[in-house]
């Protein structure tokens, strides 16, 4: 069987772009906070929502809608009403990551296929598997933390198909738990939708030598030349100790395009790409590259060549966790 | 680990320098007229840029002589080319190939600033609903300019053409799949 | 409203473990959550001193809980966290994998590494059997009153963290084991010369950040001092403070006197400066436009804060 390509759709030609390039998926948010890719300029309206699933319906892909912040208090019907446009604009599914919202998703909208957000942090088949009882959750978006093997154990244990990320940016931290951009800038991914929000950055150029800064506090500073890293909290270079350096995590983003075959093997169902916030050219060129793995691998044939260098962040790639170089 | 930048054609020396010579009010007024020709074509593009359609933009082609302040005005934009140096609340700059090429969807605007080709000053959560609206609306310059041009359309089209040929810059829009 | 001593989210020599809990039993808190929070591989070297402390601390009066860990992923973490509901103690969960293995029924409390943001989770949680909640740190003031009405109404006691090197991340990956070289599988337990963590500063110098293990913190210290009143006012019930090496038992007794109305608004804070001279505090995430402000730099210009 092929394995399901699921892209990244942050506005309506993005969709398209996706959907001409091969998606069997199309992943996408509504242009507020209920959406962890809340980046000014994207995401959809009610209408285009419902246009890009009839275009993506015609041409025989789904569209996810990723409803995968954690309601405010008090501002909830905002997230209900995500909930409601979402099944009635036709979604394929919904993403979700909060307890409450797949409470209430489970009990006003039996009929909408329910996926567990990596937001969720869902890294053992236990957890997977009491959002399967709780709330009928059909799909899981693993954590960037597990390895290939870790993968394989956890489909050992579990009904719900996997579904794991292989391009593009890459959390080190565990997804929706993290509050480094909120100390820092006070706008959180699980409140706001945004990490390291474009409005707290601050770049300062001088004589070619790039410094960027984050709600004050300095994350890199790159020399003329040098590629340049978007000033994410986690991806930046500071001192601890005697050490200067990344001391989280390299400004590296994933590239598993290589470990198609043992994902496979591992039994996962679909395979993401990150980057709703990435331009319809990016969109267009890194689905077309893995449509063609995924078909490769389905026909028993070598995977491709990879050509997606010039697109990935700090232009350096890694396998991440999942040959896992990080125990 | 692998590295690769992008390779994106300069404008030729011959015609920037003559840029430095001719009269900008002309080619400014085109500029302005050719604005508000898009407003009409792509409202989409000015609601998408949500709040940030009052701020000024300066886009800075760094191997042409010249800047130009870009103002969308809540959908009633405003061009301005200047050889001075031009302020505004956000700047953009990169050879004229990058910034044509990433309004073309034939370049990521993304990669183009990773790999250094882009510089961003100023407001960045504006230039990115920017660049989010421009990629949205999937513009093609050269078909607007043709469509402004009434009977000169045809000469406009071959002219486009021609630039294209001998400068590389992405003038018109290429399906993204074949962009690459 | 009470106290609450939270789990020790550090890797301390056993001896100064069992140290800190003799000395926690004479101090003014009412409640103490124990046990390891951070990573599986530091309980080998204190797990059998927990029934003792537990005891002692009973034996003070205190209600006791003990914490799972803030993130299950190994077989062996897994089989550790079922075991955690047989220990005779209330649980706090910490990773919501604990649900799979909680009795339909059984009562629980919920720790602040648990993504409580709204009423729908709050009530679903109470649903389940929680007796209380200490909200995650990030919430602010508006969200808190929120929930504090609601925990009043379902019954479940409300909690916010109140001092101590904020938790704002946990990862898959070791940051002392990457900084020493040494993989996560073999740390070498570079995290134990660091009893409140490593700081981290800006290539600026800036202080920043603390890592600890698995664990990112933030470098200040959060402060409920210049809050106790509006915390009060939301109807949140419990304040929580998090260990931290020194005379924590002091700390303890400075908040309890604050809340008492004993000393001022303000004296917490002055005294913590006191105690440890260069100690950045924060309070931001309640009141604040961003989790590392401090109000207590405009108390003197403002009083209405």
């Amino acid at each position: 069987m092929v394995m399901e390509i699921v892209c990244p759709a942050g506005t309506p030609a993005s969709l398209r772009a996706a959907v001409k390039a091969g998606a069997h998926t199309v992943y996408c948010g509504f242009a507020d906070e209920t959406n962890a890719r809340n980046f000014p300029g994207l995401n959809f309206d009610r209408d285009e929502i419902r246009d890009g699933i009839a275009f993506a319906h015609d041409h025989g892909a789904k569209v996810l809608v990723a409803i995968n912040t954690f309601p405010r208090a008090g501002a909830e019907p905002l997230w209900h009403r995500a909930l409601a446009d979402a099944e009635s604009a036709g979604a394929d599914a919904v993403i979700l990551a909060d307890l409450g919202l797949l409470a209430h998703a489970a009990q006003h909208h039996p009929n909408l296929r329910r996926h567990l957000s990596v937001q969720a942090a869902a890294a053992n088949a236990d957890m997977i598997n009491f959002y399967a009882r709780a709330f009928g959750v059909k799909r899981v978006v693993l954590p960037r933390v597990l390895s290939v093997q870790e993968i394989t154990a956890i489909n050992a244990e579990t009904e719900v198909e996997t579904e794991v990320f292989v391009f593009g940016g890459l959390c080190v931290m565990a997804e929706g738990r993290c509050m480094l951009s909120s100390y820092a800038t006070g706008q959180s991914p699980n409140m706001n939708g945004v990490c390291s929000p474009a409005s707290h950055v601050d770049y300062h150029d001088e004589a070619g030598a790039l410094s960027a800064r984050l709600g004050g506090y300095t994350i890199h500073q790159v020399a003329a030349g040098e590629p340049a890293p978007y000033p994410t909290l986690c991806k930046g270079c500071f001192q601890a100790g005697e050490k200067t350096g990344h001391l989280f995590e390299d400004p590296v983003s994933l590239n598993a395009e290589t470990l198609i075959p043992q994902l496979a093997e591992a039994g996962v169902t679909a395979l993401k790409i990150e980057g709703r916030q990435r331009s319809r050219a990016y969109v267009a060129k890194v689905v077309r590259n893995f449509r063609a793995a995924v078909d490769a691998q389905a026909a028993g044939l070598p995977m491709p060549e990879g050509m997606l260098a010039s697109l990935t962040e700090g232009q350096a790639a890694t396998a991440g966790a999942y040959k896992k170089t990080w125990r | 680990m692998s590295s690769q930048s992008v390779h994106l054609p300069l404008f030729p020396r011959l015609p920037a320098l003559a840029l430095r010579w001719v009269p900008v009010t002309p080619l400014s007024m085109a500029l302005a007229g050719f604005a508000r020709h898009l407003a009409q074509r792509h409202p989409g593009m000015f609601r998408r840029l949500g709040r940030y359609d009052q701020t000024r933009f300066v886009l800075d082609p760094t191997d042409l002589p010249i800047s130009i302040l870009l103002e969308p005005r809540g959908g009633k934009p405003r061009l301005y080319l200047s050889r001075r140096k031009l302020r505004g609340d956000a700047r953009i700059a990169g050879p004229l190939a990058g910034l044509l090429g990433m309004v073309h969807g034939t370049y990521d605007g993304d990669a183009l600033f990773f790999s250094r080709d882009l510089l961003i000053e100023g407001d960045t959560a504006a230039v990115l609903a920017l660049r989010n609206a421009i990629d949205d609306a999937e513009l093609d310059l050269s078909a607007e300019a043709q469509a402004m041009s009434g009977p000169f359309a045809a000469q406009v089209k071959r002219l486009i053409a021609l630039a294209e040929a001998r400068t590389g810059v992405a003038l018109s829009r290429h399906e993204e799949i074949d962009g690459w | 409203m009470k106290l609450t001593v939270g789990p020790n989210q550090f890797f301390w020599k056993p001896e100064e473990w069992s140290a800190f809990y003799t000395a926690l039993a004479e101090a003014p808190v009412e409640r103490v959550v124990l046990g390891e929070l951070v990573c599986s591989k530091r309980l080998p070297f204190y797990q059998d001193r927990i029934p003792a402390a537990i005891e002692a601390l009973q034996g003070a009066g205190k209600a006791v809980a003990v914490t799972s860990l803030a993130l299950i992923t190994l077989k062996r973490e897994r089989k550790l966290s079922a075991e955690l509901i047989e220990a005779g103690v209330e649980v706090e969960i910490n990773d919501l994998t604990m649900l799979a293995y909680l009795p339909e029924g059984a009562g629980f409390s919920v720790g602040p590494l648990v993504n409580v943001y709204n009423d729908s989770t709050l009530s679903w949680l109470a649903g389940r059997g929680a007796t209380s909640i200490c909200l995650p740190p990030e919430l602010p003031l508006d969200s808190v009153e929120r929930l504090a009405h609601l925990g009043r109404d379902l019954g479940v006691a409300i909690e916010v963290w109140g001092h101590g090197r904020v938790p704002l991340a946990i990862s898959g990956r070791c940051y002392h084991a990457r900084l020493h070289g040494h993989s996560k599988d073999n740390c070498r337990f570079a995290c134990e010369d660091d009893p409140d963590g490593l700081k981290l500063a800006t290539l600026e110098g800036q202080d920043f950040l603390a890592i600890n293990g698995v664990q990112t913190l933030s470098d200040s210290f959060a402060c409920a001092d210049h809050q106790i009143e509006r915390l009060r006012e939301t109807g949140v019930t419990r304040v929580r403070l998090s260990p931290h090496s020194g005379d924590f038992a002091a700390v303890c007794a400075l908040y309890r006197a604050r809340i008492d109305g004993q000393i001022e608004r303000g004296a917490v804070a002055g005294a913590l400066k006191t105690m440890q001279p260069g100690i950045p505090l924060s309070d931001g995430f309640l009141t604040g436009t961003r989790g590392a402000e401090w109000s207590g730099d405009s108390a003197r210009t403002s009083s209405t804060t």
